[in-house]
């Protein structure tokens, strides 16, 4: 499985750094937060939530860190782990919240004519978007895109695709069935693909 | 031969490599003959690369950007514990 945790979190062997958090070092606990701090922080913000909920749930996933770090065996890397736990975290949250009213996905859905061809025939869009990326503009184009999608898909979408959770770890932590998983990412990618679609047509990506 | 709409349901499947045997030979008899399901398989297949890179460098950019009064609460916080 291919773990974005792996590529954006530090490969920190730290074995004394766990010793010491496991010893209740104060001095350890503020190098963890510190070190690790920022980029829990973005990928709570990466979830469905205000800012002040991200804010949040990496305070209680620093919270969660303190009460389990002793039976922390090592046996994972510690950036993998503490990514589990703010991800977690995080969906705890969104499930606390009131879910707003939704929009429907339906209108981002490809159509079909009745003999089941493409309504509107997909056309490729060769490199120029992977170019576009190197550009900051482009990346938030296209994050503007994934925020855009209704909540309950674009959780999806993030777990699988970008968080590096497979359909069963999604599926328990959204305590939802692995087929409602597999439905909703491929409804997700769909919607965004038409999103992508639009921009590429105009030009802007 | 399924249609391109039928088509659409096993692309979450293609891509990660899970249609059976029998499901994969009716896929790419439809993709031989139907450009625009290539087309569209080519370009979902993008959006999940672009979805995370759009994503993956945001990450780089927040690499240590926590708010110091953040840092604080969870360090109150993990004394107000200890």
């Amino acid at each position: 499985m291919l773990n974005t945790a792996d590529k954006t979190m530090p490969i920190l062997e730290e074995p004394s750094l766990v010793a010491q958090l496991q010893t209740g070092s104060h001095t350890a606990f503020e190098t963890l937060v510190r070190v690790y701090g920022g980029r829990m922080l973005a990928v709570a913000q990466r979830m469905p939530s205000s800012e002040s909920d991200a804010a949040d749930a990496v305070q209680e996933a620093f919270a969660s860190v303190f009460r389990a770090i002793r039976g922390f065996s090592g046996n994972s890397q510690l950036g993998t782990w503490l990514h589990r736990i703010v991800v977690n975290a995080s969906l705890m949250k969104l499930r606390s919240r009131q879910r707003r009213n939704e929009q429907s996905i339906e209108p981002l859905l490809p159509t079909y004519l009745d003999d089941g061809h493409q309504a509107r025939p997909a056309t490729e869009w060769g490199e120029s978007p992977h170019a576009a990326m190197q550009r900051e503009e482009t990346r938030a184009l296209v994050r503007s895109a994934i925020d855009s999608l209704p909540d309950s898909h674009r959780t999806v979408l993030l777990l699988r695709d970008i968080e590096g959770l497979n359909t069963e770890e999604a599926a328990a932590a959204l305590q939802i069935e692995p087929g409602a998983v597999k439905v909703r990412l491929h409804r997700a990618r769909q919607a965004l693909r038409t999103l992508l679609d639009e921009q590429i047509q105009l030009g802007k990506l | 031969m399924i249609t391109c709409k039928e088509l659409a349901d096993f692309l979450a499947d293609y891509v990660s490599n899970e249609l059976r045997p029998e499901q994969l030979a009716e896929f790419e008899r439809h993709m031989r003959v139907c450009p625009p399901c290539v087309a569209y398989l080519n370009t979902y297949r993008q959006t999940i690369t672009l979805g995370k890179q759009a994503i993956c460098c945001d990450d780089e950019k927040a690499l240590h950007d926590i708010p110091e009064e953040l840092v604080k609460a969870i360090l109150a916080a993990n004394s107000r514990r200890a």
